[in-house]
């Protein structure tokens, strides 16, 4: 019988399978951030077994609130600075060099396919785009994976979802996993792995198959994994060109991480997006979907485009275009927050930053910030955000707050019209 | 090994997710104490009032996917701060299942039909639950009915509960 991509990955990383009831898996990455990891740290201090698996495999970032808005989350900062020195982290990223966990960790190139990555962040699935099984955990998962270098899981089910047709142009990866959210439901694939296939995900650049497998929480599933292919070898080459002779070895070494063609999957489901028009959320659950279309004219206080969903370069592109020329609405505030240094320096190299600041946007540093309501732009009781980031639970940017989430080019739109509104780049398909 | 018996705090909604549980803004706590009186203040549950609705309860009862969202064990800490230990739902979100586990605190399944009946039965009384982690069995008792109920739960899980939580385990296998 043949395998899919997280059972292959299992098979490859498998310590123990206590009374068989879950998996202890070998870790390859284990990523932390300012957040969820200082009490790790100091848990595993008050035990007397300050120590660290292996410094090399552990990655770090302060990346939540980041400059620190007051003693407590500088607090949070000190505890991981101080503890990544001490025990020779050497990829350590504090301000001037960090930004949103999820974009910079793969801009660094420390992902692979096949690798087993765990953070105390639920949106590590995001890191499946290159073929991992990348999940989210607790405190108390990473703590032990910090130590020991081990997780549980229970052997996944896999859900395949072949996204197939042709895209409309103005409509991105993000309405895509809007769509896929909208279907399943936010239980839809708790405990299942989901592989993203079809020919939509196979034309996908690695930014955009971010975007789609960086929400797949939001449907429940524990990892959210497109295959790796020649696009995931050109990504990574810059990084692994002195391991591989040329990228069609690289290439035949990650195919390992292929699921077989007589795979079985607990569930499949093929979802054309031929017609799919530019989405957005209402409510509080990530599955609250409605086209864009459905909701024009609704009005908002608050435009925030950035975090590891769409604070990526292709986005902040997308959304200059649809900004370009134009200046957003005078009772709008735009904000807008590279998702690192590197994509700072590219956006701005490329005119970027200048077009979102000629139309009236704020740019702040690269963090995590608005997107939980925690800095750089937390709304007040009544208000309401046009929003590129992943969750609009109530209370998520803010207090008493509504958070409708869409892509870039939404977004931008959204901004100039002062209202929910379509962009320019949308075009429906053979109209 | 903690208690895992006492009043219960129905939360009849399906979907409660994580930040309900506990908002992000007070994820820059380090001390778990300090969540303590933040605990659902951002619920949103008809008539639930926060201050007075979780007094002296120990065992929360709810419907589907409890725990959705971040993976933040603050939620988990939030309840073993409030003294509840235990919660039993029709079903949990993958992440906060275990990070209950992890922490020694059970998080019990029970099909469509058995919660409908605990919050048919239940809801509008005072009532409590105890657990036998051994033989797999809840008993729900108001001043005017009994009832038990059997559920099912890993030996790994089982093992967990027993002897603390994933670290206390980790530490002696890995």
């Amino acid at each position: 019988m043949g395998k899919t991509i997280a059972e292959k990955i299992f098979e490859t990383h498998l310590v123990d399978e206590p009374f068989g009831d879950v998996s202890v898996l070998k870790l390859d990455r284990v990523f932390c951030h300012e957040i969820t990891t200082p009490m790790a740290i100091q848990d595993l201090m008050a035990r007397g077994k300050d120590r660290v698996f292996d410094p090399d495999k552990i990655k770090a970032v302060i990346d939540h609130v980041s400059p620190a808005k007051d003693s407590k989350t500088a607090q949070q900062g000190k505890i991981l600075r101080e503890w990544a020195i001490r025990h020779k982290i050497k990829d350590f990223f504090d301000i001037g060099y960090n930004g949103v966990c999820h974009a910079l960790f793969p801009e660094k190139g420390f992902v692979r396919p096949g690798f087993v990555i765990i953070m105390g962040d639920s949106h590590t699935c995001t890191h499946g785009a290159f073929g991992a099984f990348a999940a989210g955990v607790g405190t108390t998962d990473l703590e032990v994976g910090i130590l020991k270098g081990v997780c549980t899981f229970k052997t996944p089910q896999t859900y395949k979802i072949e996204i197939v047709g042709e895209l409309s142009c103005g409509v991105y990866a993000k309405d895509i996993i809007l769509k896929v959210i909208k279907d399943l439901g936010v239980n839809g694939a708790t405990n299942m792995v989901i592989e993203f296939t079809g020919n939509i995900v196979d034309e996908m650049n690695m930014d955009q198959r971010m975007t789609l497998s960086n929400m797949a929480v939001e449907a429940g599933a524990t990892s959210g994994i497109c295959l790796p292919d020649m696009t995931t070898v050109d990504y990574l080459w810059e990084f692994i060109k002195d391991q591989y002779k040329t990228p069609q070895d690289a290439l035949k070494a990650f195919s390992k991480f292929r699921p077989d063609p007589d795979a079985e999957y607990a569930k499949v489901k093929t979802i054309d997006v031929s017609d799919l028009e530019p989405l957005t959320t209402f409510g509080y659950r990530p599955d609250n979907v409605k086209p864009v279309s459905q909701m024009l004219g609704t009005k908002i206080n608050q435009v925030y485009i950035g975090s590891c969903t769409n604070g990526r370069l292709e986005d902040l592109r997308i959304a200059a275009k649809v900004l370009k020329g134009h200046t957003i609405s005078p009772h709008i505030r735009g904000i807008v927050s590279p998702a690192t240094p590197k994509i700072f320096s590219q956006a701005l190299e490329e005119g970027i930053i200048k077009t979102f600041m000629d139309s009236g946007f704020c740019v702040t540093n690269p963090t995590c910030g608005a997107c939980l309501g925690m800095s750089n732009g937390v709304l007040a009781q009544g208000e309401v955000a046009a929003s590129t980031t992943n969750r609009n639970f109530a209370g998520r940017m803010g207090k008493g707050g509504m958070v409708h989430l869409m892509s870039p080019a939404t977004a931008a739109a959204s901004a100039i019209k002062g209202e929910i509104s379509n962009s320019n780049l949308f075009c429906e398909q053979g109209k | 090994m903690k208690e895992f018996k006492g009043n219960i705090l129905f939360l009849d909604r399906s979907d409660i997710n994580t930040d309900e549980i506990i908002p992000a803004k007070y994820l820059t706590e380090i001390e778990k104490t300090a969540l303590k009186q933040h605990l659902f203040e951002d619920l949103k549950l008809d008539g639930f009032n926060p201050e007075m609705d979780i007094k002296e309860k120990a065992v929360i009862v709810t419907r589907e996917n409890f725990g959705c969202g971040s993976s933040r064990e603050h939620a988990p800490w939030a309840l073993e701060v409030n003294n509840i230990n235990l919660v039993i739902g029709q079903s949990f979100a993958r992440i906060f299942r275990q990070n209950m586990f992890n922490c020694g605190m059970p998080a019990i399944e029970l099909s469509k039909d058995q919660i409908d009946s605990i919050f048919k039965g239940f809801k509008n009384s005072s009532a409590n639950v105890s657990v036998d982690m051994e033989a797999c069995q809840i008993t729900i008792q108001s001043k005017d009915q009994t009832k038990k109920m059997d559920f099912q739960i890993s030996e790994f899980d089982k093992a967990l509960i027993k002897i603390g939580g994933w670290v206390e385990y980790a530490d002696m296998h890995y």
